[in-house]
């Protein structure tokens, strides 16, 4: 028989019992709808958490720290590494190799040091910052009040919102265009060394190594009046920041102008080799595809790297894990389905058996009798993903709905936890339909193994 | 058209119920055979075996030279779809399928080509002098005008043997007379072999060519009517 006398076929016959086939169906959309949402809210969780992070500017982002410092971290690399002492550290030239890596966008210091404000005769203490020009696509700034820094070496200072409500409790926002005073410690060479003015790098760099003891340095408090141009709610990439939050931020290349003097400087004398060195380096990538390339490439200097694609690493995992568990929760309803396509066509078998007699006694083989109530099986299901598709889609919307309302109630920008990708609605209706015909194998086979002689005996 | 039956031989149930117990006969081309008997006598296994819709237990039935006992399920279809029509007692027809539809079923599992169906149909439905009331479902239709429907669907597919059993067993003996009519004329026309199972003796004498009788399985007599 042919495919579209197959189906023609088929069709006529599920119209012949409307309501049982229908029913059916509805059984068999309902199972789908329940997959399709269960496995649609796993793509949007997954999608969700993905967006946060990638917005949290973390994928982008390689961390890079000499082995030499926070050694214990990675027992098992440790291992690997007899003599960390010896490993290459973190240093201008290291710098700038990293700068020079293929898709490398920028490499910029973490600096960390202790500050106070002096407003409104009083002083307050807090950590300083320096963040790179790129933070600003940081979702931190998504509710900036006020503006981002206008330039790389601005005299401007940007205030975490706890901060600036201690300067000014009354009105914090009143603080944005005013001038402060920052007092800080200002890292300055011992007047051994040839610089009188702590050019940093140069004046470290060009220090005899060999008279690596006499090296060494002074911390002079200095002052700094900047203006301040923005509050910001909270600390950018405070998830991947040392224990105390920082309160106070400047541009990153104003605290290296400044010599801001860090506590890794102190590492650093004692550690007695010269130069300045940096306690992390944060490395932008320009793609986060490029990242783990770039991470390799570090390591291959000999740093220890730590980027968000290791933690995405478990988090594919957890996502794996979890669609999983939704897809075997929402296919418990499809295999329910699955038993009731068994019955309706068991059924049908016994319901037509005159009939499946006579169509054998006018030509038709056992393999057509099979294909027809395949056919019908596989029909039911392709009607039964359709109206899947649309039943999942509007619990789905639903589903973002309830989410929505209660994101609102809590002051939550409201976000699509539910969403149902392309591939998933071909995937749905080719499920079901493969679920179906599986279904239809034992009434298939037992309506062509039907012997006509019998079926047509005259009652 | 030859039909060489050598021998039939067919147990059933729970002990051997011999329907057919060796029966020979054989059967020219374009013959009118009645097969005569009491229920139970076999006749009907007999035709079952000839249209290929029973396997013979032992011995052969030959069909121009080609033993169906040898025959693989699917090609048993194609020798029914292809060179057999059938026509019942209770007309079998598919109740939830217009005259139209019934007519061109056999010629979907023959793979006809849809413009060629419905043309076959109209020309299937004309031989047996229906031409009216097609899209109707056959619950419809008189008893006689549905044999005429089932007579039509087993020409769909032009077949050289035509089987019919007990075709006049559900029509009143005007209405049957009037479908063996029919049936003799094709047979007639087309060239085609008839065989027939009945009880009515009289009728038998007065359609058939030869007349076969059968009782517990067996054969009993043959007789060539003038």
């Amino acid at each position: 028989m042919k495919g579209y006398d197959l189906f023609e076929l088929a069709v006529r016959n599920l119209r012949q019992s409307k309501l049982r086939n229908g029913l059916t169906t509805v059984g068999i959309s309902v199972g789908v709808a329940s997959l399709v949402a269960m496995l649609s809210l796993g793509v949007g969780l997954q999608q969700l958490a993905t967006r946060r992070l990638a917005g949290s500017g973390m994928f982008d982002t390689v961390f890079v720290t000499s082995k030499q410092d926070f050694r214990g971290v990675d027992r098992e690399e440790d291992q690997k590494d007899q003599h960390p002492e010896k490993a290459p550290v973190l240093d201008q030239p290291a710098r700038d190799k990293m700068t020079h890596l293929q898709y490398v966008t920028e490499v910029e210091p973490e600096v960390r040091v202790m500050g106070e404000i002096l407003y409104g005769g009083q002083t307050h203490f807090g950590f300083v910052t320096g963040l790179p020009t790129s933070a600003r696509e940081n979702e931190a700034f998504d509710n900036l009040q006020g503006k981002f820094f206008s330039g790389p070496e601005a005299d401007e200072i940007i205030l975490l919102n706890d901060f600036a409500k201690e300067l000014d409790p009354q009105d914090p926002r009143k603080l944005i265009g005013q001038e402060i005073t920052l007092c800080y410690g200002e890292r300055q060479a011992l007047p051994a060394d040839s610089a009188d003015r702590p050019q940093l790098s140069d004046a470290q760099n060009s220090g005899d190594s060999a008279s690596g003891d006499n090296f060494g340095f002074s911390v002079v408090r200095k002052t700094q009046v900047l203006k301040v141009v923005g509050i910001v709610q909270e600390e950018p990439y405070g998830g991947m920041r040392t224990v105390s939050r920082g309160r106070i931020f400047l541009p990153v290349d104003l605290t290296e102008k400044l010599s801001m003097a860090q506590f890794t400087d102190m590492r650093s004398s004692l550690r007695g080799g010269g130069g300045k060195t940096y306690m992390t380096l944060t490395v932008r990538v320009k793609d986060p595809g490029k990242v783990a390339e770039v991470q390799d490439a570090i390591n291959k200097m000999g740093f220890r790297t730590f980027s968000v694609l290791d933690a995405t690493k478990s988090l594919r995992r957890f996502f794996t894990v979890l669609d999983l568990f939704l897809g075997i929760f929402g296919s418990l309803a499809l295999a329910v389905a699955t038993l009731a396509i068994i019955n309706t066509l068991v059924m049908a078998v016994l319901e037509r058996r005159r009939e499946i007699g006579v169509m054998k006694a006018i030509g038709a083989s056992d393999t057509d009798v099979k294909r027809l109530f395949f056919a019908e099986a596989g029909a039911m299901g392709f009607f039964g993903g359709l109206l899947g598709i649309a039943l999942g889609f509007a619990i789905g919307k639903a589903i973002n709905l309830g989410t929505g309302i209660y994101l609102h109630r809590h002051q939550l920008p409201s976000e699509a936890v539910w969403i149902l990708p392309p591939w998933l609605i071909g995937a749905a209706i080719g499920f079901s339909i493969a679920v179906s015909l599986l279904a239809g194998l034992y009434p298939a086979s037992r309506a062509a193994r039907l012997d006509p002689v019998q079926t047509l005996k005259y009652e | 058209m030859n039909t060489d039956n050598v021998c039939r031989y067919y147990p059933m149930g729970g002990g051997v119920i011999r329907a057919v117990d060796g029966v020979s006969l054989t059967i020219d081309r374009g013959e009118f055979v009645a097969l005569l008997g009491q229920s139970g006598s076999g006749k009907s296994t007999l035709l079952n075996l000839l249209a290929g819709l029973d396997r013979p237990t032992s011995g052969s039935v030959l069909v121009q030279d080609r033993d169906l006992a040898k025959l693989s399920s699917e090609e048993l279809a194609r020798y029914r779809r292809n060179d057999v029509g059938m026509v019942f007692q209770a007309f079998h027809l598919i109740p939830s399928m217009t005259i139209t539809e019934n007519v061109e079923l056999p010629m979907r599992f023959a793979e006809v080509e849809r413009a060629e169906r419905a043309q076959r149909v109209r020309e299937s439905l004309e031989r047996v002098g229906l031409g009216h009331r097609l899209e109707h479902r056959p619950s419809e239709l008189s008893g006689g005008e549905q044999q005429r429907v089932s007579l039509a669907r087993a020409l769909a597919n032009r077949p050289r043997l035509l089987l019919a059993d007990e075709p006049t067993g559900n029509l009143d003996s005007r209405t049957g007379e009037d479908i063996l009519n029919l049936v003799r004329d094709l047979s007639l026309s087309l060239g085609m072999t008839v065989v027939m199972v009945t009880h009515e003796r009289a009728l038998a004498e007065r359609f058939a060519q030869r007349l076969v009788f059968l009782g517990d399985g067996k054969l009993l007599s043959q007789e060539v009517v003038a």
